[in-house]
């Protein structure tokens, strides 16, 4: 047997094991892939323009809030900053996660941070921690697992979403604040949720009803994150003090 | 190209930026400021919720059973069941109330 044979057999592991680590993302993300795509009709976009966000933009929660603001009449710069800003997050991972993929070829690490998505983050640092560092066939295993019924879902919503004939009482039009308030509360053990929370929610209940829509979504995240850079969790004094 | 396709590439681009933009800035700083790394912790919850909260003050008992339902369910359990919960009270209770 030549090791050429053994790499190849090691690498489709190693693609199956990022695969398997992926299907519990692709369960879970079924149904906002096809209520993506419904809401993305409904909201005036064509077939191919809902299954195109998803292809390049493939995030979930800032591709709803591009289509929240889509349906009013809001300019499109606006629009565009409302998705840079659900999407900053990703500057974290992407700053946390660079140390696990600066050794591989400029390409994958390219290939790499398209696919970086949540959980995509969460399972690599888990792997890299547990002293198997990730390989790119390993990432892409798993992000290509996640990326690919992503798209085909959202397409699917697309088409078939206005079947669904009275989205009142389906609850359709009040699901996306039900799952905003999932991701908030998944984030609960970070210092200060409840005080930044709080404080989030009010500035930008106070800016909806004083400026309008959708600076409410700004306003209430600076108020936020000034909180939260005000509120130093305990033992991480700045070196000055 | 439609206004739409322009705002779905420019949304694209800039959604790349920020998840190659941290890499490629802040792995320059050997060590994060705390402020810097307590704000940036704060992120996620801050936007997340600034989205959510109008929603909040035109909701009526329907949608506040729902969030109240999902935010007790997502202390013990992930967010799909968290989702499909709060989804399911709603839908019950709109076909009560209206």
């Amino acid at each position: 047997m030549t090791t050429e044979v053994l790499i190849g057999r090691s690498r489709g592991r190693d693609f199956l094991d990022g695969a398997r680590v992926g299907l519990p993302v692709v369960v879970a993300s079924m149904p906002f892939a096809v209520l993506f795509g419904a809401l993305a009709v409904e909201n005036g976009f064509t077939v191919f323009e809902a299954t195109l966000m998803s292809a390049l933009v493939f995030g979930g929660a800032s591709q709803m809030v591009g289509l929240e603001l889509f349906g009013k009449n809001i300019a499109p710069w606006l629009v565009v900053l409302a998705i840079f800003a659900v999407n900053f997050r990703h500057v974290l991972y992407s700053a946390t996660i660079g140390r696990r993929l600066a050794h591989w070829p400029i390409a994958h690490q390219a290939v790499a941070y398209f696919l970086l998505t949540d959980p995509q983050f969460a399972e690599t640092e888990w792997r890299a921690e547990s002293g198997r560092p990730a390989s790119f066939v390993w990432y892409l295993g798993m992000g290509a697992t996640i990326y690919v019924p992503w798209v085909i879902e959202s397409g699917l919503g697309a088409m078939f979403g206005k079947l669904i004939p009275d989205t009142h009482v389906l609850g359709i039009d009040f699901l996306l604040p039900i799952y905003f308030l999932g991701m908030v509360m998944s984030f609960r053990k970070r210092p200060f949720w409840l005080p930044i929370v709080l404080a989030s929610g009010i500035a930008s209940i106070l800016a909806y009803k004083l400026i309008g829509s959708p600076w409410h979504v700004p306003v209430g995240a600076i108020v936020g994150v000034t909180l939260g850079a005000f509120l130093l969790p305990a033992g991480k004094k700045t070196p000055t003090t | 190209m439609s206004t739409n396709v322009w705002i779905i590439v420019a949304a694209a681009v800039v959604t790349y930026l920020t998840r190659i933009g941290g890499h490629l800035v802040l792995s320059r700083f050997d060590k994060l400021h705390p402020r810097v790394e307590a704000a940036l912790n704060a992120v996620p919850a801050a936007v997340l919720i600034s989205l959510l909260a109008p929603s909040l003050v035109v909701a009526g008992p329907a949608e506040i059973a729902a969030l109240v339902v999902a935010g007790v369910v997502s202390l013990r359990f992930g967010p799909l069941t968290m989702f499909l919960t709060g989804a399911a009270v709603l839908i019950a209770l709109r076909q009560i109330i209206g």
